[in-house]
């Protein structure tokens, strides 16, 4: 056969990489060399210029990093264990399974940026049901979205609430497709349910685990919809993360060369650190 | 005998006629559009009938405006009334407040035009002049523009140059309700406990005052809670605007002309002098007494907490006052309004020291603003219809729904008969044009920054003085910081750049233009 007509077919494919991936990341790259904004609308060259402005004088960007960090991080825990919870309830044989299984996924079939103006709605302070309940039974109202620290754990309910069903559904699929003969050993052997879980389930949900930490890490790093409803970062800048300051920058302040720098140096970032991450848990949760 | 009956009775019907027809005037127009029903068409070169005899059948208007309601419903509206008079194709798109800015600022420095007219905020002027056909001279030297105020054909205009189509005029005023400042009862019971007199808030001070005491508790007795004020504190809502509103008694000093926001001779950030610290400390303390979840409130916000009854005071655009004031408000005619808020002292930065004595300076901030692209191939047609949103029967059938947005700026909506006839109280309608000319009468006033960044500027302030309200950083931290970044922008900007845009500004609020 010949060589040049097998290379050939390989044109389509590559010409769509080309296309999606590399020419919007090389050009992010050449924008965030540019000082393009609203008074400067053309991309011209300013060297390094707006990447020394990140590493030096853009202490926000770096607060919403590691506010984002916290966030992401926290959120996928708690999915991951009530995930993990849930799915193992309705893996056994138990009444109404299917209805369960299907209940459980009903959050994340919502449209997000809906759900969080429904959930903003209960948590508004003044107006929203859940301070009036919890007036009824004698609490002081609660500043879900103006106390700087609660509204945090207000982003990571509506977060948790949202996603932990995607946790369920990849780690059911896992259990469901678990071979039967170790658990058949540890029944033989007497094994209580909590041994089975530890030394027969865990482990061998390992990598299904880790697919799925590493999948929701992903999209919770670019959480965006939730906060811009629920807080707008605020209040102050007490929930902003990254994704939502690149979006000010970018689109509400319009300085395109700037917020393309963010971008660059976010996804660097992302990869590096999401890397390590995988690399960790697969340490952490697979044994040789 | 039979004749004299039948001479008496039309006389009666014609004099029946001649009574009630300021009320109610049927024409065939108003029969068509019922939205003017009130006023009937009013004649004019951009009213009804100028435009039916106008024919852009086959033509398309593409318009981006705001969401409905606000500015979104009147464009909606009027863009459909338009396309029945002219037979044109009136495309209306909607955009959020946010986005309004970068929705059009793509395709001009792309060089596109998507759309023929683009609405946006007064402020954007700067940065969209370059973009905008400036208003041709036959709309400027009609009669229907000639009724509007000086200070919004100012803002409408770049150094003489009319970019942005007067469509409404926005200033802040303080908003009270009235059914409790004027109430004896509650005068005598806070004398007695505050040893002050309950009056409307000659300054910030007596406003925080009164707020804190009519804070938490049911003044109305409704069965629920009522609370000190409704403010626009939510970042990126417009916050900024409410932060100028009450900086400008303390720092706008009558005696130190040349700049509010800089100093136009050195180009030096004021934002962050004792004027706007003592300010921002006000502020910090207002968290004390808004509704609950009151800091997270932006501008719909504010209008639905202080238009539904849960505050005694507001201060922002007219919306939340017009909103009261509709028929099936639950405070309907029991509001009332004033300047905003003075104080007993002004920072004087040429001297370094507070000037002891009243001061007070009305703030024209931003409006509503919408212009035609320069690269439309269809500006006669985006221009008739910006005259024909903004002719007089239109104008003031809009002015009275306060969800549309569209607020007084010709010299006509200034009397009260406008407002009394679709049902104000008098003496409110009164207070009401009396509040709104004496602020253009003023000679202290502020106006909006428009400067290239303007959205820079105003967001780095936002950020920190939402910091302050937070508790994140103290009042005198968090304005450094927004100084900092000023200063930060000024230099990539360029200090001559902003200083040649923000000296027009400074013309203008030391009444030299």
């Amino acid at each position: 056969m010949n060589f040049k007509h097998k290379f050939v077919f390989l044109f389509p494919g590559l010409f769509v990489l080309i296309g999606i991936l590399i020419f919007p990341i090389i050009f992010t790259i050449r924008l965030s060399l540019s000082g393009w904004n609203s008074y400067t609308p053309e991309m011209n060259f300013i060297g390094i210029t707006n990447y020394i402005r990140l590493f030096t004088d853009d202490p926000r960007f770096w607060e919403s990093f590691f506010r984002l960090s916290f966030l992401s991080v926290t959120t996928v825990i708690l999915q991951y264990v009530i995930g993990f919870a849930l799915a193992l309830m309705v893996w056994r044989e138990i009444k109404f399974k299917r209805f369960f299984r299907v209940i459980f996924l009903i959050p994340m079939m919502t449209t997000p940026v809906i759900m969080t103006v429904i959930w903003r709605t209960f948590f508004h302070e003044s107006l929203g049901p859940v301070n009036d309940l919890l007036g009824n039974i004698g609490v002081k109202p609660i500043l879900w979205l103006s106390d700087p620290v609660i509204a945090k754990f207000t982003v990571i309910i509506v977060e948790v609430w949202q996603w932990t069903p995607f946790m369920f559904l990849l780690l059911l699929a896992g259990l469901l497709s678990l071979p039967k003969e170790p658990f058949l050993a540890a029944a033989i052997d007497g094994a209580s349910p909590f041994r089975k879980f530890v030394y027969v389930t865990f482990p061998l949900m390992a990598p299904i685990s880790i697919g799925a930490i590493i999948i929701r890490l992903i999209e919770a790093s670019k959480i965006m919809d939730t906060v811009f409803v629920l807080t707008s970062g605020g209040p102050g800048t007490a929930t902003e993360t990254s994704s939502f300051y690149i979006y000010i920058k970018g689109l509400r302040e319009f300085q395109m060369g700037y917020a393309a720098t963010l971008s660059f140096t976010y996804l660097v970032i992302m990869i590096i650190s999401l890397t390590i991450i995988a690399k960790v848990l697969t340490k952490l949760m697979i044994k040789e | 005998m039979k004749m004299k009956t039948i001479k008496t009775c039309v006389t009666a019907l014609i004099s029946a006629l001649l009574v009630f027809s300021p009320v109610a005037y049927a024409d065939k127009w108003s029969d068509q559009f019922p939205h003017i029903k009130t006023t009937g068409d009013i004649p004019g070169e951009c009213s009804y009938e100028s435009m039916s005899k106008k024919d852009y059948s086959g033509k398309t208007l593409k318009i981006n405006t705001h969401a409905v309601p606000v500015m979104g419903e009147p464009t909606a509206l009027h863009a459909e009334q338009f396309a029945k008079l002219t037979g044109a194709k009136v495309d209306v798109t909607h955009t959020p407040a946010g986005d309004l800015y970068a929705k059009a600022m793509v395709p001009f420095q792309a060089g596109q035009a998507p759309y023929d007219i683009v609405f946006g905020f007064s402020n954007f002027i700067n940065d969209w002049r370059r973009y905008l056909e400036p208003v041709p001279k036959k709309y400027v030297e009609m009669k229907q523009m000639q009724d509007v105020t000086p200070s919004h054909i100012g803002v409408a205009s770049w150094d003489g140059v009319m970019y942005q189509f007067p469509v409404d005029g926005d200033r802040h005023y303080l908003k009270y309700r009235k059914d409790v400042i004027d109430n004896p009862e509650y005068q005598k019971k806070y004398k007695a406990d505050t040893g002050k007199e309950l009056r409307v808030p000659q300054t910030w001070k007596e406003y925080g005052e009164m707020a804190a005491y009519f804070n938490d508790w049911d003044w109305d007795g409704d069965g629920e809670k009522e609370y000190g004020s409704a403010e626009v504190m939510k970042k990126d809502d417009l916050m900024y605007a409410a932060f100028y509103s009450r900086s400008a008694a303390y720092s706008k000093n009558p005696k130190t002309p040349g700049g509010f926001f800089f100093d136009l001779d050195t180009m030096t950030p004021l934002i962050n002098n004792p004027g706007f610290v003592e300010a921002l400390t006000d502020w910090v303390a207002a968290t004390k007494y808004v509704p609950p979840g009151g800091i997270n409130f932006g501008l719909g916000d504010e209008i639905g907490s202080f238009g539904g009854g849960q505050t005694l005071f507001s201060f922002s655009w007219d919306d939340a006052f017009v909103a009261a004031m509709q028929p099936d408000s639950p405070i309907n005619n029991k509001v009332g309004a004033a300047q905003l808020p003075g104080a007993m002292k002004v920072w004087n930065r040429k001297s370094n020291s507070w000037d002891e004595g009243f001061n007070q300076a009305p703030f024209f901030v931003w409006g509503w603003a919408v212009g035609v692209a320069k690269k439309s191939k269809e500006k006669e047609m985006a221009f008739d219809y910006l005259c024909f949103f903004a002719n007089e029967a239109n104008h003031q059938a809009d002015i009275g729904i306060g969800r549309f947005g569209v607020n007084p700026f010709r010299n006509d909506d200034f009397k009260a008969e406008v407002w009394t006839q679709i049902g104000w109280d008098k003496d409110i309608a009164e207070s009401y044009v009396d509040t709104l000319a004496k602020m253009e009468e003023s000679k202290n006033r502020v106006f909006p920054l428009r400067v290239p960044g303007t959205f820079e500027f105003n967001a780095a302030l936002a950020t920190a003085a939402a910091k302050a309200l937070a508790g994140q950083l103290s009042p005198q931290a968090a304005l450094d910081e927004a100084a900092k970044q000023w200063n930060d922008i000024l230099n990539r900007v360029g200090k001559d750049n902003v200083r040649k845009a923000y000296s027009v500004g400074v013309a203008m609020e030391d009444n030299k233009l």
